[in-house]
């Protein structure tokens, strides 16, 4: 696998394994994370994989640059890497009420498609998503990516409270917010599942690495596996 | 909540002024699951507050951001006040700060509100005896609803009681400590702040960083433990977003409208803003005591000279 590093900060370096967003680059990523994560154990206070990159914060008290990167390299350089998604047993089923009740962009999304509401869900929950990247909030989990008539730019004002377990779409990614907060995305449903609980191990449903797929349910089973509705 | 059978005992909040958080060094090993750093905003201040008790590195404290906080203390201990310049009480004797101060049982302790800097730091004898779970940290992330006493991201409120030992009167009659007075920070002092280059600098014309460091900045009133905005010259950015990428402490991300914002111990885990630099810890620490409206200058360090700095502080507080 070809890598480069860049200085980031006072005590990280970003490793950088691409230069756009590549479904064949999210297992390699992972491994190389985990083995980061094996090998140089406490060396590391941080390690922040994203679609191309890996952010790695270190301990200035146990190395400096050049002593970090001397063991960064060779292990980065001798691990052997599978891009197929060997882990296709391992697809995280995840509930979804598709509705314009808690998806209001719904509608919009079967218009700019040319289709039925009941169309944008199949296409949708037809295929499984790949984690690409957990960021940004807790447990946000970036997925990659939808079918290309589902695609719609980001909200141009982005709303002020999205509520927690909501799915949305922005261009080809499409995401579930675990909290309430704010958010630009366009949303077409919600999940009754708790995908953040800090209280929890692991806290997030979702790693990056993993495969998820969606069940479309009706609102009788949302709510029997304890949906809610807008306060 | 659940509250244990037998109430402990601690230091009761009588008022907790405008934002009161439970802080220590912030998380580690977190970052890949979304969760922000936290932390102590000011590690100067905090960490001297803990050492002038004989406090581990990591040991839980107060930072009260504009002061406004009063105490009750159920227990005989130990405490220290560092940050910024606030009038402090004992029951209405006034008070240093910087330095240890014994307490007894029905004690009242008053911060009022600062003369200079923005945040204090209360520490007491053995720390707050609060969890520590996500991250070996009991930062409170209000945004995340993670972290604090309750491990629900709530701030201090009145009412709540922060669990402490009671000391024995040998302990309480050791000698009293304070900070040289070389070491207590001048938070009025024109303040230039360490970078540290990235790699995108190479979207910024040779123009715009000669404005970014020759030019004063604003610290803007939308400033949070989240990010500093800077209110200053325009930065031109030239190419697109990024692909998102993981954001260290201290990142200079330059958004749309040019201006800078500089990210801090709350800060978003990944995104795709380009960064000019990294505004050195050390600088941070500083920048934590600024009011909004305070202008503040940019200087280029090394990364040697950066860490070699960061190393010092790091060695004399946690030892090598």
């Amino acid at each position: 696998m070809q890598w480069r590093y860049d200085v980031s900060g006072v005590d990280t370096v970003t490793l950088h394994f691409g230069e756009r967003i590549d479904l064949s680059l999210v297992n390699p990523i992972q491994q190389a994370a985990q083995a980061l994560r094996q090998e140089l154990g406490t060396r590391l206070l941080d390690v922040v994989p994203s679609y191309t990159s890996i952010m790695l914060r270190y301990n200035l008290l146990k190395d400096d640059l050049a002593s970090l990167m001397a063991d960064v390299a060779p292990l980065l350089n001798n691990l052997s890497t599978t891009t197929s998604s060997q882990l296709t047993s391992n697809i995280i089923e995840i509930p979804v009420w598709y509705d314009s009740k808690v998806g209001p962009d719904l509608p919009r999304i079967a218009e700019l498609a040319g289709i039925t509401e009941q169309e944008v869900i199949e296409l949708h929950s037809s295929q499984p998503y790949q984690v690409f990247a957990i960021g940004f909030a807790p447990g946000f989990a970036y997925l990659g990516e939808v079918p290309e008539q589902l695609a719609v730019a980001r909200l141009a004002t982005p709303r002020v409270k999205v509520p927690a377990g909501s799915l949305g779409i922005a261009d080809t990614q499409t995401a579930l917010y675990p909290l309430a907060s704010p958010g630009g995305w366009n949303l077409i449903g919600r999940t009754p599942l708790t995908l953040f609980d800090p209280k929890r191990e692991p806290a997030s449903l979702l790693n990056a690495g993993q495969q998820v797929k969606f069940t479309p349910i009706d609102f009788a089973e949302y709510q029997a596996l304890g949906g809610q509705l807008d306060e | 909540m659940n509250k244990p059978k037998q109430s402990p005992l601690g230091l009761k909040v009588m008022s907790a002024g405008f934002l009161t958080l439970l802080q220590d060094a912030g998380r580690n090993q977190v970052m890949h699951q979304g969760l922000a750093n936290g932390g102590a905003m000011d590690r100067h201040a905090w960490a001297w507050a803990n050492r002038l008790l004989g406090n581990a590195y990591n040991t839980p404290t107060l930072e009260i951001t504009f002061g406004g906080l009063q105490l009750e203390s159920q227990v005989a201990t130990r405490i220290a006040i560092t940050g910024a310049k606030v009038p402090l009480t004992v029951n209405g004797k006034p008070q240093n700060l910087w330095s240890s101060i014994v307490l007894a049982p029905g004690d009242q302790v008053h911060l009022g509100a600062p003369l200079a800097g923005l945040r204090s730091y209360l520490a007491v004898t053995g720390g707050f005896n609060v969890s520590q779970n996500l991250g070996a940290s009991c930062a409170t992330l209000m945004r995340e609803g993670t972290g604090g006493q309750n491990e629900d991201g709530q701030k201090v409120a009145a009412g709540d009681l922060l669990p402490c030992k009671a000391l024995t009167s040998h302990a309480l009659n050791q000698q009293a400590f304070k900070v040289p007075a070389s070491r207590v920070s001048d938070y009025q002092a024109p303040l230039l702040l360490d970078v540290i280059l990235g790699a995108q600098v190479d979207r910024f014309p040779a123009p715009s960083l000669e404005k970014f460091f020759n030019k004063a900045y604003q610290i803007s009133p939308q400033t949070d433990r989240m990010g500093a905005r800077l209110d200053g010259p325009a930065l031109d950015v030239i190419g697109e977003r990024l692909i998102s990428e993981g954001i260290s402490l201290g990142a200079i991300q330059v958004t749309a409208d040019g201006q800078p914002i500089i990210l801090l111990n709350d800060r978003q885990t990944i995104g795709g803003y380009p960064k000019l630099g990294a505004v050195t810890p050390r600088s941070l620490d500083a920048l934590a005591q600024r009011l909004p409206g305070s202008e503040v200058r940019f200087n280029a360090v090394s990364l040697y000279q950066a860490q070699l700095a960061e190393r010092e502080f790091l060695q004399f507080f946690k030892g090598s």
